[in-house]
């Protein structure tokens, strides 16, 4: 499929479906964009899996790091690669390794990899390529614009408070 | 929404603008509240380090407000916007968050003259040094440009001459040397010209103006073109690629991407320079914006017929609006403002200064007054008014002779502007 562009609703099923999501080069640095996207997608409810092999067995954001997708105990819907283009191949073909095989394969802004994106999809694996699923879910739910961004959005459904109860998140719901 | 993509006008009323989730409310509400509960100290803490998207306080965010900058910023095709207090407060968070002291920006002399002056004067306080270029020899721009240039600022359409810039030619010179294209599109508004499909990376506009359309609520607004590499060269947008110690280290390029200069600009610009836009007066530009297609068109076909008008009448020695054949920017016009040149424009009486300050003196629809795209027609004389703190020089470089008289075409009834303007002038 094209990767310049991705409609709303292949993004929007795709936040939908998946409820536990590895982050390869979770970082404990608060200030990077890593630990940002970590904490967000914890709090919208998702079941976060950090991996960095330099800290296997210590803490981000309350959730255990592993050092590699095999040793995640729970099958893992999505794998969200904070790595460069380049090595991001290599943590594609382990995905595909895995059983059952994750739904998605995610890439970071400025990550993409054409060719392991092909052989994901081969084997039946949604992929999203250079996009953030933090901004991508902020789109969607209307947290965006709260920050003046565009989300391209335009409905006349009243936008959905997040199951949390939190007064300040948006969610995503099934329309 | 089905795949199809909206259109401008439906943009203009729907986009930013979903029903309110709190109550449903299908206007947007005016949020008149200083301050938002947060739900727990966690989430303070999450939103006051940028890790969570919220409201904190007016100052910097407000609901009513964020629905007025995605509107513009999807008018506009741009990543995202910041709405503030007016369009000279946009104007220096832009030069905030782009330039250190000593830095320079290179501006077009083709300038609103209150620009001209903030250019020239307040922001020598701060070490920022503007270089003039000028629209009618491109190659002034690329000549002005030294290591130090930060930005390129241009109009799309210039106040008060109504000239039509030459944005692609401009846009090459600051892709080359890679400094962002600023462009005031404040007289055109992105129902005629939409400058960041031209190659500008940074749109700024006074919302007063058009996009308001009513001359009653101050608001400028700045538009993230989203397609700039602030990080390309080391240190020279230290702002944006470089870790921020008010932030923890965050690096706002690394973090927000696409939208890295419209998040520096709210929460280290108008964080710390304060100029927030109130609700109230979102509220309002937000209610003149669904109509910007409709009156902007009005605007546009009264000011060709008063500019027709005036080029046959004996009192007038000459006319400057790019819509009328033969005018020297007619072919930027159609090039990049083909809807139409706009309501603001110039003309020169042959009486001079004395028949400018009579002309302002006698009209009794139009109004004499310093401000620009209200539903009514407005009239000044710039020479004895809005730039009156120029040399004579710069009066003429900026267009603004002694002779000159400036228009902002309303949408009332056009045989009604001219016969005002017939007795005005006798």
């Amino acid at each position: 499929m094209n990767h310049d562009t991705y409609e709303a609703p292949y993004i929007r099923k795709i936040l939908e479906d998946v409820r536990t999501i590895a982050i390869v080069g979770a970082s404990s640095n608060e200030a990077r964009p890593s630990f940002f996207v970590t904490k967000y997608l914890i709090d919208k409810g998702y079941r976060v899996f950090p991996l960095n092999p330099g800290m296997a067995g210590k803490e981000i954001c309350g959730r255990k790091v592993y050092a590699s997708l095999n040793d995640v105990p729970e099958a893992i819907d999505m794998v969200d690669i904070f790595r460069n283009s380049a090595v991001a191949a290599s943590f594609v073909d382990q995905a595909l390794t895995l059983e059952p095989v994750p739904k998605v394969i995610w890439m970071q802004l400025t990550v993409r990899h054409d060719e392991a994106a092909a052989r994901a999809e081969a084997a039946g694996v949604r992929v999203v390529m250079n996009r953030c699923p933090k901004i991508e879910y902020g789109k969607l739910s209307g947290e965006w614009g709260w920050v003046g961004g565009n989300s391209g959005v335009i409905s006349s459904k009243k936008q959905s408070l997040h199951g949390s109860g939190k007064m300040q998140s948006l969610g995503i719901v099934k329309q | 929404m089905s795949d199809q993509q909206p259109g401008f006008d439906t943009l203009a009323i729907h986009a930013g603008a979903k029903p309110d989730p709190a109550t449903g409310a299908r206007a947007t509400p005016i949020y008149q509240t200083t301050s938002f509960v947060f739900d727990d100290a966690q989430h303070a803490a999450d939103l006051f380090a940028l890790r969570a998207f919220g409201n904190i306080y007016t100052r910097i965010m407000n609901p009513t407000q964020a629905v007025l900058e995605e509107k513009v910023a999807a008018l506009e095709g741009g990543t995202a916007a910041l709405a503030c207090a007016s369009g000279h407060s946009a104007q220096l968070i832009i030069c905030h968050s782009l330039m250190m002291p000593g830095d320079e920006i290179v501006c077009a002399r083709q300038l609103y003259g209150g620009s001209i002056n903030a250019f020239n004067h307040s922001f020598k306080s701060f070490g920022w040094n503007v270089v003039w270029a000028d629209i009618d020899d491109i190659s002034s721009f690329e000549k002005a440009i030294t290591p130090k240039t930060k930005a390129i600022f241009i109009e799309s359409i210039a106040n008060p001459g109504g000239r039509v810039t030459d944005m692609d030619a401009i846009a090459a010179i600051a892709k080359k040397a890679h400094v962002p294209l600023i462009v005031d599109n404040t007289l055109a508004s992105p129902y005629l010209c939409r400058p960041i499909e031209h190659g500008a990376n940074i749109v700024v506009e006074s919302l007063t103006k058009f996009l308001g359309g009513h001359g009653n609520s101050m608001g400028g607004v700045i538009v993230d073109g989203g397609n700039f590499d602030w990080g390309k060269n080391k240190g020279q947008f230290p702002m944006l690629s470089e870790p921020n110690a008010s932030y923890n280290g965050v690096t706002m390029y690394e973090t927000f991407g696409n939208i890295a200069f419209a998040i520096t600009c709210r929460v280290l610009g108008l964080r710390d320079l304060g100029p927030a836009i109130s609700p109230f007066n979102a509220f309002q530009i937000l209610t003149g914006m669904e109509t910007l297609s409709l009156r902007m068109q009005r605007h546009c076909d009264n000011a060709l017929k008063v500019a027709e008008w005036l080029s046959n009448d004996p009192r007038v020695s000459w006319v400057s609006y790019a819509a009328l054949p033969g005018d020297k920017d007619h072919d930027n016009q159609k090039k990049y403002a083909p809807k139409g040149a706009g309501a603001v424009f110039t003309f020169g009486l042959k009486g001079g200064y004395d028949a400018g300050v009579g002309t302002v003196s006698k009209v009794e629809l139009l109004s004499h007054l310093a401000n620009v795209g209200d539903t009514r027609s407005l009239i000044i004389h710039p020479a004895s008014t809005t730039h009156s703190q120029l040399t004579p020089e710069q009066l003429e470089s900026a267009g603004a002779g002694a002779d000159v008289v400036r228009l902002s075409i309303g949408i009332e009834d056009v045989a009604d502007i001219i016969a005002d303007l017939d007795q005005a002038m006798s």
